[in-house]
């Protein structure tokens, strides 16, 4: 019987593997990657949070879906702005290790 | 009935000052004419309220109305003690003013000087006339602060206002010790007037050790006032004043104000044995102290400086056997006596053109002759030879201590002797043998202002002690039971220190006796001076510490430098790394989640 | 739909996530995403979300992760070379994530609705496309038409940095 609690507890599970993704590795693309990660676990407990509270005629709440249409908008356009930026960094630097850009320090 | 003449009594003098303050400054004369204007008119209405039995200041609102807490009228008490202290106190003070006119006639502060003699007077009015605690020291502070004043008149000599300043200093130590006497007298009565608080004192007295101590501290304020061991420092310092002061404010009332306080006061004290017996003892080694320094001065109003604080001894001796008439009685004479004696020695320093020093006197006998023989009564009066008031007096005060504690009395028989042997020192040194010097060779008698004074004090200073006299102003001290034993064996000790005296300094140029000890007053100065400067000292040395060490290094330094270090330390995380501020991040996301929800 | 299939894409989305992570070639890196989307969309349809669960495809898969890969292959990125390992920052993140999984877990185990199942479906057929279409004009206009801004600015915003030199 899959219960709401089984969504929620794979969503946090796909958070964690993305937030572990964000703090171990070192190339740029794979911590943007693990963001994305991270976005879409939020994603789908809204989405189970929505097929769990039916509104008096038995449907959906459709609210969080909109939400999540709105999150994969923005992600989008995050993802499109971080790349470029991260074109421009590696045009300065030559690298994508994300330790050889720390010169913002005191 | 009630008057108001007591109120224009008080305030007269106060306006005379006021006067001369602000608007005759310049006008020496006139000032002086005021203030003499002044004490006169206070005397003549002291006279009347003297005269007249049954009368009653008028009530003014009352200052202070908190009841039940606290309750202070403006008041003033009219029973026989006030209206003798009146009496005597502008008697006296209109003699000395006129004297100051003679006295002081060159001198260009004369102004200011009248002024602070009018304030005097108004102030020691005050203090006789006052009818509860609170007024009564706020006019203590005042003859405190007049006393100042004409001490330090010629300011422009050092030892002048660093003895205007003792006195001050030392007057103020007294007025703390009394200052807590009246707030516990007031917590335990609940009442600073001296009529209620005498009703309720049945209140106190069942506990014999806060009496006892309350007593004790109130006796503080006399021991600053009346100069007694150990405050009594300031006294011989305060002789850098004009002689007139001396005589007005350091021998007949000023210092007479503490001994009258204490006799108002008396239900409070006499209710306190022990306190009793520990105020003898001061009185008594004051006298006995002050008589052995005397008798090695050379300075003449030193000599009666010192003599004037064994007297203070007597009077306080006898308020802590239990006799306040006793102690008035010697107030009463002492106050004739020995203004005249102060008035006399500022007749031989004036006309010897300011030369204190009784070794560059002698001779003077003859050619000032009205001086010497007012002198000479007043020093028969002072050491008790009969019939001068004296005698009575100095009798009274002995046979009560021959009833009631003899080790006092053999004390204060010896400072007979003692008083006898230094002023018979004193006048066979400068009346007789030859004159010391120029100034004595050339003196001649003074002129009628200063002499005038002199002769009318030389009435009361004989008359004084007579039963009859005596009678009209005070209650006599009640005849003692031992016959002639007391009066025979004080005659004794004078007749003794008479005869020393004049053995020892006839036809002398120097001193023969050098007892440095007596000299310098027991060094009591210095260890004063010692004890001060150490407490300084340390109080200095902690504060520099407390200074540097707690305040510039701890807090200021400390407050900066704590800044400064936590600063160092938080900068150690700006590493630059991302996934170090990331990992940050989510400790402290794990953190806020734990606390919040698992807490 | 039948918990054997709700386990299988779970398996299959959070097996290829962490492939995402444990990859040292970002190409290997960013096709283990795309599988992982495609799981997350089968997911979304077991929830009856079926707008949505399309829209994942077309949008993530199909237009972001292409995007990845253009960017991955225009800087010609290699496995990167292995660098010494930090051990201190390496357990450390782990602890973290792992902390904050165990927090999750022990907050949904206290979510007494967590237990429930799901109630059952008013309709057995839902126009859910029409139901968000209606949502999102209606009452969410302004943030659409606010998203659609942004959307521009992101388009302007990636022209102007990716320019060769910015004068």
């Amino acid at each position: 019987m899959v219960t709401l609690g089984h969504y929620l507890i794979v969503s946090g599970l796909l958070f964690t593997i993305g937030f572990a993704g964000v703090l171990l590795r070192r190339n740029i693309i794979i911590i943007f990657m693990s963001l994305e990660l991270m976005l879409n676990a939020a994603n789908l407990s809204l989405v189970a949070f929505s097929r769990f509270r039916l509104d008096g005629a038995g449907m959906p709440n459709y609210n969080a879906q909109v939400f999540v249409f709105f999150i994969i908008t923005v992600a989008a356009a995050e993802v499109a702005v971080g790349l470029a930026i991260i074109v421009a960094l590696y045009r300065a630097r030559q690298t994508t290790h994300v330790e050889d850009v720390s010169s913002l320090k005191f | 009935m009630s008057s108001a003449l007591p109120w224009y009594i008080l305030l007269l003098p106060f306006f005379a000052a006021v006067v001369i303050v602000l608007l005759t400054k310049s006008f020496r004369g006139l000032s002086s004419f005021i203030s003499v204007g002044a004490v006169l008119a206070s005397f003549v209405g002291s006279c009347v309220v003297f005269a007249t039995p049954n009368i009653r200041a008028l009530e003014l609102k009352p200052w202070i109305d908190l009841r039940p807490v606290l309750f202070v009228p403006l008041g003033l008490v009219l029973d026989d003690l006030s209206k003798t202290m009146l009496v005597l106190v502008t008697g006296i003070g209109t003699l000395i003013h006129i004297y100051s006119l003679g006295y002081m006639k060159t001198d260009a502060g004369r102004s200011r000087y009248f002024a602070s003699l009018s304030f005097f007077m108004f102030s020691m009015l005050g203090i006789v006339l006052s009818n509860n605690f609170v007024m009564m020291f706020i006019f203590w502070e005042l003859v405190g602060v007049s006393s100042y004043l004409l001490i330090g008149h010629w300011f422009e000599r050092e030892a002048a206002a660093e003895a205007a300043k003792k006195a001050f200093i030392t007057n103020r130590l007294g007025d703390f010790g009394f200052m807590l006497g009246i707030l516990m007298a007031w917590t335990a009565t609940g009442t600073v007037v001296f009529h209620d608080m005498a009703q309720q004192l049945g209140r106190i007295t069942s506990y014999p050790g806060y009496l006892t101590v309350t007593a004790l501290l109130i006796f503080c304020g006399a021991v600053g006032k009346s100069a007694q061991f150990p405050l009594h420092v300031w006294l011989p310092d305060a002789m850098e004043g004009p002689t007139p002061i001396s005589a007005l404010i350091h021998a007949a009332t000023m210092v007479a104000a503490g001994v009258y306080m204490l006799v108002r006061v008396g239900f409070l004290i006499q209710a306190a044995p022990e306190a009793l017996t520990i105020i003898a003892w001061i009185g008594t080694i004051t006298a006995v102290m002050a008589a052995l320094i005397a008798t090695q001065q050379n300075d003449i109003k030193r000599i009666l400086a010192y003599s004037t604080l064994s007297q203070l001894g007597y009077m306080i001796m006898a308020v802590g056997l239990a006799s306040g008439e006793a102690a008035m009685f010697h107030l009463f004479t002492h106050a004739f006596f020995k203004a005249l004696l102060f008035l006399g020695a500022g007749s031989i320093i004036v006309m010897l053109h300011h030369e204190q020093n009784i070794w560059k006197m002698g001779g003077l006998a003859g050619r000032l002759g009205i001086t010497f023989l007012t002198f000479m009564v007043g020093t028969l009066a002072l050491i008790g030879f009969p019939p001068f008031s004296g005698f009575f007096s100095k009798d009274a005060i002995l046979a009560l201590a021959y009833e009631k504690n003899q080790k006092i009395f053999w004390l204060a028989l010896f400072t007979a002797f003692l008083t006898a042997f230094y002023m018979l020192r004193l006048v066979v040194v400068v009346f007789f043998g030859k004159p010391r010097s120029d100034q004595a060779r050339t003196g001649r008698e003074a002129p009628w202002l200063i002499i005038g004074p002199l002769i009318i004090l030389a009435i009361p200073a004989l008359a004084s002690g007579f039963g009859f006299v005596a009678k009209l102003f005070l209650k006599l001290p009640g005849e003692n039971e031992s016959g002639w034993l007391v009066p025979g064996l004080a005659l004794g000790a004078t007749l003794a220190g008479i005869a020393l005296a004049i053995g020892l300094y006839r036809r002398r140029e120097t001193d023969p006796i050098n007892l440095a000890l007596f000299r310098e007053g027991f060094y009591f100065n210095e260890i004063y001076r010692f004890l001060i400067g150490a407490t300084q000292g340390v109080l200095a040395s902690i504060s520099a510490l407390v200074d540097r060490w707690i305040l510039d290094a701890g807090i200021i330094r400390g407050a900066g430098g704590a800044t400064w270090g936590i600063g160092s330390l938080l900068r150690l995380l700006q590493v630059g790394n991302l996934q170090a501020y990331a990992f940050l991040f989510g400790l402290g996301i794990v953190g806020l989640i734990y606390f919040t929800l698992f807490r | 739909m039948p918990a054997f299939l709700f386990w299988i894409f779970a398996l299959v989305m959070l097996g290829f996530g962490v492939a995402v992570v444990i990859n040292r070639n970002p190409i290997a890196s960013a096709l283990s995403l795309v599988v992982c989307f495609m799981g997350l969309s089968a997911l979304f349809m077991s929830l009856d979300a079926f707008f949505i669960g399309i829209i994942q495809v077309l949008v993530y898969a199909g237009a972001v992760m292409v995007l990845f890969l253009f960017i991955i292959m225009l800087l010609d990125l290699r496995a990167e070379t292995r660098r010494k390992i930090n051990v201190v920052a390496v357990v450390g993140g782990a602890a973290v994530a792992v902390a904050f999984f165990l927090q999750i877990y022990f907050v949904i185990g206290q979510l007494s609705v967590a237990k429930h199942p799901f109630p059952p479906l008013g309709a057995a057929k839902m126009d859910d496309v029409h139901n968000i279409g209606f949502l999102l004009f209606s009452n969410y206009n302004l943030p659409f038409q606010i998203i659609g801004v942004l959307v521009l600015v992101a388009t302007i915003g990636v022209i102007v940095l990716s320019k060769r030199e910015l004068r």
